[in-house]
């Protein structure tokens, strides 16, 4: 029986029973749908992480000066936490010697953040994320304004009570009105507004313009740190090369501040984009897992369901497999033809799926913030796995059928 | 069913020789079928029953033969075994020279698609396929290239007189149509021997009377052909008549004798 002759005639009976078919082929749809839909949700997001995050997010050449970690990756155990809390704070009083220590061009950045009551005139008090930062921040960030100016060095350094605010921040607070020069109060005291950052998108649903930033030296300090205290120092060298550099440099500085003997580990953190990634890693190897599981089940669903097909096929074809059986077809004859019939139902079924798959990802993408590319390996796959299904799916009926005995088949109404 | 008490009179095998005549032949060379002491027994929810109880038969190349007998003769299981969809319990079947009782399932189905040629009372053409389609079939199982198997099926359908309906599908034919679309896939690949099983049997007796010019047709170019059938006026189409009862051998003569023994009232047509 030749491979072309068996795939018509299974397309044939696709295109005969058409109803039939659907529901046949719906769980190896499905499952084939999930299969490209997830894998492109991990794709598009892990893409994200390692292009746009990293950049966007993060900053590029960048790493940051911190008590413990921000950005955790997988299970902290109890005594890690602990340790971290036990941890002294990093102060200002760190930063002149951790700048000083670092590479000319470097920049540089003190920041502290926490959420703040925030009310203005137009719109109910809510709280929300204020950031008060001093140095080089708006430039690490490539952060820049869609309109009004960025927050100067005079401001910076004198502590004067303005801020900068994300897009969202300024529809929520200034319905409908110019928010620049008007005042917005954070934890009861006013800010005046005097720029409007460019938009930044979202990552994962989560706006990134719902922030609040004004200078570490002004009142707005006394709301997110302690005294004397800062969340961390942002750094972020000229040349990538310098990243390693001016890493040792920092933690040269703060070792010898704290008198840390050599034996004893770093009691704060240098946490640079990768450690932030490694975040991203824990989260991806549970997604793939559900790139797994939601398919496989699909998957099983339809080998069910068209292993049931086949075997009832073969019992409808009893008399058909009798005359091919007379006429001179083997077992092995009779074996690949309805082998070949289910994988091509099953193959059928998978390119539904990955045409289904596609879509949902695209819908994915342009409806909701998270972003889906579809992996080419997944289309791959996705075929792969439907012609694995059938082909699994179709051994016991296709068994079935080749040892039929030609008299009885032949007998059969 | 038959008790061993109520055996017919040719019991012996000395009798059956000498009636059948296989002993002393030799198979092979014009010897297209030899069979000996053929046995076939069924187990019907506990009963043995015995289809066939030593059937001697010899057919020689170019011979058109009618196996007839009443339903329960065993001409069914006789054909079973002839055309290789069955094997005996015991005894021996040469097919063209070969010992082809002793193989096995795959063996036997490359002998099937070589060596014969099935028409069936209900014709069993693949009902979805064309006639094109149908006739090509064993040369599928043969191995045939494509374009060769077209070729061939496309002749066989002309030399059965269907050359103009080579595309129809078998419900787009008449019943004397689709017997002659069997007929023609049953020689596509030139087999030994042509085994018709009541071909006649779905049709009116015009058809009937068309399809079995066919089959003298063919018989005349040197094809040989063993018919299974019950009817006498079908029978005596044949050159030789083997009757057959209790899964036995009862008769093996002429088909003119046959028939002049029918006239005189001799034989039982019953069914």
């Amino acid at each position: 029986m030749p491979f072309i002759d068996a795939v018509r005639l299974a397309l044939a009976q696709i295109r005969v029973q058409k109803l039939k078919s659907f529901f046949t082929l719906l769980g190896v749809t499905i499952g084939v749908m999930f299969l490209i839909a997830v894998v492109s949700i991990v794709e598009g997001m892990g893409n994200y992480m390692e292009h746009d995050f990293a950049a966007k997010l993060f900053g590029v050449n960048t790493f940051e000066l911190r008590r413990r970690p921000d950005f955790e990756s997988g299970n902290i155990s109890d005594d890690t936490w602990r340790e971290w809390q036990r941890r002294p704070r990093i102060r200002d009083t760190d930063i002149e010697p951790v700048v000083s220590a670092l590479p000319p061009g470097t920049l540089w950045s003190a920041h502290g953040e926490d959420n703040v009551q925030m009310q203005s005139p137009y719109s109910k008090p809510r709280t929300l994320l204020a950031e008060a930062v001093e140095g080089d921040y708006f430039r690490i960030r490539s952060l820049e304004v869609a309109t009004g100016r960025l927050i100067s060095p005079q401001e910076l350094a004198l502590g004067t009570p303005v801020i900068v605010i994300g897009k969202e921040i300024a529809e929520k607070f200034f319905p409908n009105l110019d928010p620049l020069g008007r005042v917005l109060r954070l934890g009861g005291m006013p800010f005046t507004v005097i720029g409007v950052a460019v938009s930044q998108g979202s990552v994962f649903g989560i706006s990134l313009d719902r922030f609040v930033i004004g200078p570490l030296h002004s009142p707005l300090r006394r709301l997110v740190n302690p005294a004397g205290v800062v969340d961390g120092i942002k750094i972020k060298t000229a040349d990538p090369a310098d990243l390693v550099d001016a890493q040792e440099a920092v933690r040269a500085v703060m070792r010898s501040r704290r008198g840390l003997r050599p034996s004893q580990p770093d009691n704060f953190a240098l946490e640079t984009s990768e450690s932030a990634l490694s975040f991203w890693a824990a989260i991806k190897s549970k997604l793939v897992i559900a790139g797994v599981v939601l398919p496989a089940i699909g998957l099983i669903v339809g080998a069910i369901v068209i292993m049931n097909i086949m075997l009832v096929a073969v019992a409808e074809r009893t008399r058909e497999i009798g005359i091919r059986k007379a006429l001179g077809a083997r077992r092995r004859d009779i074996l690949a033809q309805f082998l070949v019939e289910s994988a091509t139902l099953s193959t059928v079924g998978a390119a539904f799926g990955i045409a289904l798959g596609i879509a949902v990802s695209q819908l994915i993408a342009a409806t909701s913030p998270l972003p889906a590319s579809v992996a080419p390996w997944s289309i791959v796959a996705g075929v792969l796995v439907g012609a694995g299904v059938g082909i699994a799916a179709g051994i016991y009926p296709a068994s079935r059928a080749s040892r039929l005995d030609p008299i009885l088949a032949l007998r059969q109404e | 069913m038959t008790p061993a008490t109520d055996e017919v009179p040719l019991s012996t095998t000395a009798e059956r020789q000498a009636v059948t005549g296989t002993h002393g032949v030799i198979p092979g060379a014009d010897w297209v079928i030899v069979t000996r002491g053929l046995k076939r027994e069924y187990d019907m929810g506990g009963e043995v029953v015995r289809a066939l109880r030593g059937i001697d038969i010899a057919i020689r190349r170019n011979e058109y033969v009618a196996i007839m007998g009443p339903s329960g003769s065993g001409k069914s299981t006789l054909m079973n075994l002839i055309g290789c969809l069955d094997t005996p319990d015991a005894g021996e079947y040469w097919l063209s020279g070969e010992l082809v009782s002793a193989k096995a399932d795959d063996e036997l189905a490359r002998v099937r698609n070589r060596e014969i040629g099935f028409v069936f009372q209900t014709f069993n053409l693949l009902p979805r396929a064309s006639a094109l389609h149908n006739v090509e079939l064993p040369l599928v199982y043969a191995g045939v290239p494509a374009d060769e198997r077209r070729r061939r099926a496309t002749a066989a359908l002309e030399r059965v007189g269907l050359g103009d309906r080579i595309q129809h599908r078998p419900n787009e034919l008449s019943g004397g149509q689709r017997q002659r679309v069997a007929i023609a896939r049953a020689l596509v690949n030139e087999p030994s021997i042509l085994l018709a099983d009541e071909p006649t049997g779905n049709l009116d007796s015009t058809t009937s009377e068309e399809i079995m010019k066919v089959f003298e047709e063919l018989a005349a170019q040197g094809q040989t052909v063993i018919m299974v059938t019950h009817e006498a006026e079908i029978a005596a189409h044949a050159r030789r008549v083997v009757v057959l009862r209790d899964g036995m051998i009862a008769s093996d003569e002429k088909a003119a004798d046959y028939a002049a023994r029918i006239e005189s009232g001799a034989v039982h047509t019953s069914h």
